[in-house]
């Protein structure tokens, strides 16, 4: 990739956690790194580009620690070009992929596939979360130590959990090698049967079969439990219950170093939705009642939760057609993510946007362990420009996602991506494309 | 309102508040409006003669039979629902049309309206399908049975049996006895019972009666033993072996045990108590053949309410312009 013109940010406000950074800044961008923040007119190039960040917010680029991009396989859902430019559109500067495709990426050629088919879109950066266990059967480990090698950067069987308590463990343990984490996502099978939405009263009265909350609650206290047990790095998530979030504070009071993250659908919708039986509210996690909620919100503002992950799930407008029990789980989101977070987040003063950024993308760098979370000097310019005080209302038929599924659509929101900027170059505008030309 | 004293003994006024296009759920109705159906059924069942005459208040009409679920009973109760009121029948099953050919269902239906369809009943495995449907099709929409959401004219036909037997729902306490959990049958009643007054209980083993209808104002009981002595009327539902997974209970034997009516129970009753039950009935598992047959059984009444309520309802939906002519 050539190296893109050098690019000056002004006039915008710099919310960088790492750096304590939350006041107005300028800040300069040169091969794909960034140069200087607030550099002297001495200091810049004779030849720039220019954008005006008046009125917004300059960040470090959100990182998704969990994206369905469904290709190979399921490209009636989502490509990796529709979804990296669906990232890039929400403010994702990287994504981590899950290997929901088919076959499923549990070989190095798989790994290499996905790599090789994002670098040549002019999307976010594409990381891979390669299977755990072989074909995501949840039986024997995949080749973990060769999906490393070949740049997977941890290992799930999303949108399965990993049922056998063996395997993770041993996944846990054998992945210490690498220092690479095991993303589970946590539900007892034996206890969700064939269920469809959340198990309370909304379930009961509309004769949906129920997602009971224990069987999250016992699959995080197995998994904090193998953790602490073998001493491997573990993300838990997405969490829904209030369970969960009772667990996870205490056990990070005591010490255990697991990571924990939520969907932002969990954050405002309640299953009262579902009266409506519209298979857009269908989502993985269901949608909760309005005490998982409030817990949910509560512990994203303290920290209790490290990271907002999208929970994207494209699926195609022809399977969501179907009847609520046949219609898939899962939501097109990428786009809405940043939006709904200020929304409930920011804009209810629960977090200041120091704490947003810090869920959206601080936090998912560090779990993930990949470069990025920061604009400090010499960091990769991967940087998203906000407009915290634009109103606008959800309309998923302007997704760039295939999918055209959202719980939002219709929903007014505050805050907007601008532009997105990944290793300097500009991925995505809402603004004219030459605006920022000098 | 009641719709018989409001014109002479062979016509129908269409009664001006009604403005419903479909038939979804008892949930949603007003007391009006299910008392509006169960008058409109007791009146169309005196003009057929005790539903067994026809008239010919919608001929021209035509009617769509789409379940997706093996029924007999209930769609021939639609089918001749409508025949009696001189509307024309036509009959889709899941198994002999596109549906098990990989087409959706939505599509399938919207087939059947591009054939000039004025109602269509459907049944689903699949809850809250008909309000799916009432949503993409233009036509009317009755809900035969959705998963174990709602069943909204047995609920009715149910009511309608109660009211001929005691002339009012207000102050009765009827129980719905089985397993709740999965039964559209209980969830229907229970709405529309509650909506008129009526004081409902649901009973049965814990496992398929959860305490949370008692937090919607529900009397939870596992006792049948217990609340017999109370009871106006005892709704029997039937043990739905094909939905149960895992059992819910340890055997057959055991529920029978607990809960099916025999004549032993029957001497705890009120002596005017009525004996109901949707249908099919699992003879010596919810109810003994002395119950189903003897002198408190309305079981055969209700399947002859149900072409009332259906007839009622088909009017109903129809509109306006389908006054007695």
């Amino acid at each position: 990739m050539k190296d893109p013109e050098p690019l000056l940010i002004e006039n915008g406000h710099l919310v960088d956690p790492i750096q304590g950074m939350d006041r107005p800044a300028r800040l300069l961008m040169s091969r794909g790194r960034v140069l200087a923040i607030d550099p002297s007119d001495d200091d810049l190039p004779d030849y720039f580009h220019r954008i005006d960040a008046r009125g917004c917010i300059v960040a470090p680029g959100l990182v998704d620690l969990g994206t369905e991009l469904r290709e190979p396989g399921h490209e009636e859902d989502e490509a990796i070009e529709s979804g990296g430019a669906a990232a890039v559109a929400g403010g994702y500067t990287s994504v981590l992929c899950s290997a929901n495709t088919d076959p499923p990426i549990d070989t190095p050629a798989g790994v290499e596939l996905v790599k090789r088919i994002a670098a040549a879109c002019s999307g976010p950066r594409v990381h891979v979360i390669a299977c755990a266990s072989r074909g995501r059967e949840g039986e024997q480990m995949a080749e973990l130590g060769l999906l490393a090698e070949a740049g997977a950067i941890g290992f799930s069987d999303s949108p399965r959990p990993i049922h056998n308590s063996a395997l993770l463990k041993r996944a846990l343990d054998y992945c210490r090698m690498f220092d690479l984490p095991i993303f589970d996502r946590p539900v007892d099978p034996d206890l969700v049967e064939e269920g469809v939405v959340h198990d309370g009263q909304v379930a009961l009265i509309l004769g949906l079969k129920g997602l009971p909350t224990e069987a999250e609650d016992l699959a995080v206290a197995r998994d904090v439990r193998l953790a602490e047990a073998t001493g491997g790095r573990l993300h838990v998530g997405p969490v829904s219950t209030m369970g969960s979030v009772d667990l996870l504070r205490r056990v990070k009071q005591r010490g255990i170093e697991v990571t924990a993250s939520v969907c932002p659908h969990n954050l405002w919708h309640s299953d009262e939705m579902l009266r409506s039986f519209d298979s857009r509210f269908k989502l993985h996690p269901p949608l909760r009642s309005e005490r998982h909620i409030e817990a949910l919100m509560l512990a994203v503002a303290d920290g209790t939760i490290d990271a907002i992950q999208s929970g994207h799930m494209p699926r195609s407008r022809e399977k969501k057609m179907n009847d609520f029990d046949q219609a898939p789980f899962g939501a097109s989101t990428l786009e809405t993510t940043l939006a709904v977070v200020a929304t409930r987040m920011v804009r209810t003063g629960m977090m200041d946007w120091t704490s947003a950024i810090m869920r959206l993308s601080v936090k998912p760098a560090a779990i993930a362990g990949i470069d990025a979370g920061t604009l400090a000097v010499g960091a990769t310019a991967d940087c998203v420009i906000i407009d915290p005080n634009e109103r606008w209302l959800i309309d998923s038929g302007q997704f760039l996602s295939q999918c055209h599924s959202s719980p939002h659509d219709g929903d007014e929101v505050f805050g907007r991506v601008i532009y997105t900027i990944v290793g300097g170059e500009v991925r995505f505008t809402r603004r004219p494309a030459l605006e920022h030309l000098v | 309102m009641d719709v018989s004293t409001q014109s002479g003994p062979d016509t129908l006024v269409f009664p001006e508040s009604w403005n419903r296009r479909h038939l979804l759920d008892l949930e949603s109705l007003s007391a009006d409006e299910i008392n509006t159906l169960l008058d409109t059924a007791a009146r169309l069942k005196i003009m057929t003669g005790g539903c067994r005459r026809k008239i010919s208040l919608l001929s021209g009409r035509t009617l769509a039979n789409l379940f997706f679920e093996n029924s007999t009973r209930t769609r021939n109760s639609f089918s001749l629902a409508a025949k009696r009121l001189g509307a024309d029948t036509v009959e889709f099953s899941s198994s002999g049309s596109s549906v098990s050919k990989g087409e959706t269902f939505v599509d399938t239906a919207k087939t059947i309206q591009a054939m000039g369809v004025d109602w269509v009943v459907v049944r689903h495995s699949t809850p809250g399908t008909p309000h799916l449907l009432s949503r993409e099709l233009e036509c009317s929409v009755l809900n035969a049975g959705d998963g174990a959401h709602e069943h909204p004219t047995q609920g009715l036909l149910d009511m309608l049996t109660i009211r001929e037997h005691r002339g009012r729902l207000d102050g009765l306490t009827v129980a719905l006895v089985g397993d709740i959990a999965h039964s559209r049958t209980a969830r229907s009643n229970m709405w529309g019972l509650r909506m008129l007054g009526a004081h409902v209980i649901v009973c049965g083993p814990a496992t398929l009666v959860s305490p949370r209808w008692a937090e919607l104002g529900f009397e939870v009981a596992h006792s049948l033993d217990e609340i017999l002595p109370r009871c106006d009327v005892l709704n029997l539902l039937r043990i739905q072996f094909e939905r149960l997974k895992a059992r819910p209970f340890p055997s057959v034997h055991e529920y029978a045990n607990r809960y099916a009516m025999n004549g032993r129970r029957m001497r705890r009753c009120k002596s005017d108590v009525l004996i109901m039950a949707p249908g099919p009935i699992n003879r010596g598992v919810e109810i003994t053949p002395e119950v189903a047959d003897g002198p408190h059984s309305v079981i055969l009444e209700q399947v002859t309410n149900g072409l009332a309520v259906r007839m009622a309802a088909l009017w109903l939906l129809a509109g306006k312009n389908e006054e007695s002519r």
